[in-house]
């Protein structure tokens, strides 16, 4: 499939090498409950991105489309609790939006398995 | 993404409005290492696959006796991300490849929860590599299917010979999946939301008065 990959924004390669300690300034307990699968989006509001190499690469990437900490983790190439971290320092700040949607749905409603087999099928 | 005339907006679920927040799905493809779980993930991935990576602490299970002080291990392991976009029912599913091997069932339960279902990749050759993930799922009521991944060379088996050697609960499906092959590869995910969509009307509890509308979305 690939048709998202040509137009992601540029990362630069360095984070990949930085330390997750680092990163996180040596804390290691996020300030929001973050999951893998948990979305975020760029505040429109926000205009000029956050101080600091990684957050301003997470800004960027969370401006074109919301993503998952789990794509964030991969993108950046750093393990998913740093990255849960930085992310929660954005929410603080304004920068981000933790999308909400689906909060209290479940993967055992019928009504929402049959929408995603209808979505499957229309690919 | 075409841009809707305002006057369809009117007939337009809300959840079917391109502006609404997708919701995240988590879909598991467990396996032994080595089954395919890579490949697979990209086959169907609308993005190129991404190795997430996440470090794990576990209390030890060797107690030292040094008078309370727990060892810890930490263990780093690789996922395999990838996400398919519903972008009509405004739904995102994530793609998790899974570590197959027994020293990670620590870590199942974190990844196991609120997911839609897993797709157990079995490589014919070592097909008891896949017994850890089957077992885990079946002591969890995870809906799972078996996806046969035939390796040139490798013997051939019929599904239903892969059912009987894996000893599954009837009704558990066994497909047929290249895992380099798009389609086959959305075809295994299809059987996998359906077996997972039978299995919730089986087991869903009565509700004193069924709601009226179709919308759950907020």
């Amino acid at each position: 499939m690939m048709t998202a990959s040509d137009q992601q924004p540029f990362i630069d390669a360095g984070i990949a090498d930085l330390r997750p300690y680092a990163i996180t300034q040596g804390r290691t307990v996020p300030t929001h409950e973050l999951d893998l699968i948990t979305l975020v989006r760029a505040r429109s509001s926000a205009h000029s991105p956050p101080q600091g190499l990684v957050e301003e690469a997470v800004f960027v990437l969370c401006r074109s489309e919301a993503r998952s900490i789990g794509e964030l983790s991969g993108r950046l190439r750093q393990p998913v609790h740093a990255v849960k971290i930085v992310v929660s320092d954005l929410i603080d700040q304004g920068f981000l939006i933790p999308s909400m949607a689906g909060e209290d749905e479940d993967a055992r409603n019928p009504i929402v398995l049959d929408r995603i087999l209808e979505g499957l099928r229309e690919l | 993404m075409p841009v809707t005339p305002s006057s369809w907006t009117g007939s337009l679920k809300d959840s079917e409005n391109s502006d609404a927040p997708l919701t995240p799905w988590k879909i598991l493809i467990a396996g032994g290492f080595g089954a395919g779980k890579t490949t697979l993930v990209g086959a169907v991935s609308e993005i190129e696959p991404l190795l997430t990576e996440e470090i794990l602490t576990q209390a030890s299970i060797h107690t030292d006796s040094v008078h309370g002080v727990e060892a810890k291990t930490t263990t780093t392991v690789a996922l395999d991300f990838g996400r398919i976009t519903l972008a009509r029912q405004r739904m995102v599913l994530m793609l998790f490849g899974t570590p197959g091997q027994e020293r990670f069932w620590f870590m199942w339960p974190d990844l196991a929860k609120g997911a839609v279902g897993a797709i157990v990749l079995v490589d014919t050759r070592r097909i008891e590599d896949c017994f850890p993930a089957v077992e885990y799922f079946l002591s969890k009521e995870l809906p799972f299917v078996v996806a046969v991944n035939h390796f040139d060379g490798a013997d051939r088996y019929k599904p239903e010979e892969v059912h009987t050697a894996l000893d599954l609960p009837p009704g558990t499906p066994v497909v047929l999946c290249d895992a380099r092959d798009t389609t086959q590869g959305r075809d295994a995910l299809i059987t996998l939301v359906q077996h997972a969509h039978d299995l919730a009307i089986r087991n869903r509890r009565p509700v004193p008065c069924p709601p009226l509308s179709r919308s759950t979305h907020a």
